[in-house]
């Protein structure tokens, strides 16, 4: 399971793996806003949040259906449903490479990108924490989606569609624990929220991907 | 291997039935029959990508190796990584013998998107020998082989069968092994009534 963990992240850093894809789209987002909304830090400051956490969510949807469409393509996932590994196993290590491609670069980059948006000083800290426990739950229930299209060419709207409500949970409770922890409130509730999404989707998703990626390999 | 009375189905509608043969360690068995009658569905469901819709397969877990018409290539992995990651999944330690039976040697450290359709498909055959499973169930393996290469790829069947494993190929040409055919035209399915068969919810 782990060659298939180092598989896919050589495959990520080669020339059109998709690495940097999502980093480079939050980047532009964070250095639009400011554009856009205009020279007012104040109002800059209230929303960086927000405009961090929609900008890290989009920046992962982007690279979800390269997930397992290459692998449809191209015949491995035929082969890896064979292979003596469980495919929950296979799944799981896809999502875990997924999340190390574009959930901790983002997670790394935010707080030099927070800067743009005029983010309070309290919220460095938060950004970090919120994005490095919300991020893996994006990138886990991006896997499952990507499972649902598997198979379906041009299938990027239609997971698109199917994952955004989906991520809309992660995203209030993110952006929420990070709003609070900025504003020097206590944001434990929403913070443990997070965790919680994070930590089920870990769980589960992974069981029903690979039921998923079973029927439709059929 | 044994299999007694399989039907399978593709879309949603049955293609085979009545499929009855045995497998021994050492045999070469051919799969023929006009395109479209089903060696394909077939080979997938022995290798347990799709179920059968009756009929029985005795064979022994985590026996069979399937190959399919693509050979699961990366291409911006070079030919040594490509069949290294297969070896690591199979849990297969050295990957030079099969480099060596489909004289890949040479193109070890090529990207394999550099390579000719025949070179990939030799590299796609090469996958068989490092997953060390007995049955290979290969679906059109000689697809764009030359006529040398096919030789390769007979020897390597011939090896793989002396050495106790056993293969089920579906082809077209005359490989030059010596081989038991399984004409599959005469199986071609009755029609039956698969209504209430939802593939989703079954």
């Amino acid at each position: 399971m782990i060659a298939i963990l180092i598989r896919d992240m050589r495959l990520a850093m080669r020339a059109g793996g998709g690495f940097g894809l999502g980093l480079a789209f939050f980047l532009i987002v964070v250095v639009l806003v400011p554009f856009g909304v205009g020279p007012q830090s104040a109002l800059l400051s209230k929303i960086a949040p927000g405009i961090l956490w929609v900008g890290a969510l989009l920046a992962c949807l982007l690279s979800l259906d390269r997930i397992f469409a290459l692998d449809y393509e191209d015949g491995s996932l035929d082969l890896l449903a064979t292979a003596p590994v469980p495919l929950e196993g296979v799944v799981a290590m896809k999502a875990v490479a997924h999340w190390l491609t574009t959930g901790l670069p983002l997670t790394i980059a935010a707080p030099f990108l927070g800067v743009l948006l005029n983010m309070p000083d309290a919220g460095y800290g938060w950004l970090v924490v919120t994005l490095a426990v919300g991020t893996p739950a994006l990138s886990f229930i991006g896997t499952f989606g990507a499972a649902l299209t598997v198979g379906l060419k041009r299938g990027g709207l239609l997971l698109s569609l199917l994952v955004l409500p989906l991520y809309v949970p992660t995203l209030i409770f993110g952006a929420e624990a990070l709003r609070r922890g900025a504003q020097g409130f206590d944001n434990t509730t929403p913070l443990l929220m997070l965790a919680g999404i994070t930590a089920g989707v870990i769980a589960l998703l992974p069981f029903v991907a690979a039921a998923t990626i079973r029927i439709n390999l059929r | 291997m044994k299999v007694t009375n399989l039907a399978v189905a593709r879309g949603g509608v049955a293609v085979l039935d009545r499929v009855d043969f045995t497998l021994a360690a050492g045999q070469v068995l051919l799969l023929r029959g006009p395109n479209g009658i089903g060696k394909t569905t077939l080979l997938r469901s022995l290798a347990g990508l799709q179920p059968a819709l009756e009929g029985e397969v005795e064979v022994a877990p985590d026996a069979i190796t399937y190959g399919a018409h693509a050979d699961g290539l990366k291409s911006t992995l070079t030919v040594s990584e490509n069949l290294k990651f297969w070896a690591q999944v199979y849990g297969v330690a050295d990957i030079a013998p099969a480099l060596a039976a489909f004289n890949l040697e040479d193109l070890a450290s090529r990207t394999s998107h550099n390579l000719s359709a025949g070179q990939k498909r030799r590299l796609g055959l090469a996958r068989l020998l490092v997953t060390g499973r007995k049955i290979w169930a290969l679906d059109e393996p000689t697809v764009s082989l030359d006529v040398a290469s096919v030789a390769l790829f007979a020897d390597a069947v011939r090896a793989h069968c002396a050495g106790g494993g056993a293969a089920l190929i579906a082809t077209h040409i005359d490989l030059g092994i010596k081989a038991d055919v399984l004409d599959l035209t005469g199986n071609k399915a009755r029609p039956r009534d698969l209504a209430g068969f939802d593939e989703a919810f079954e």
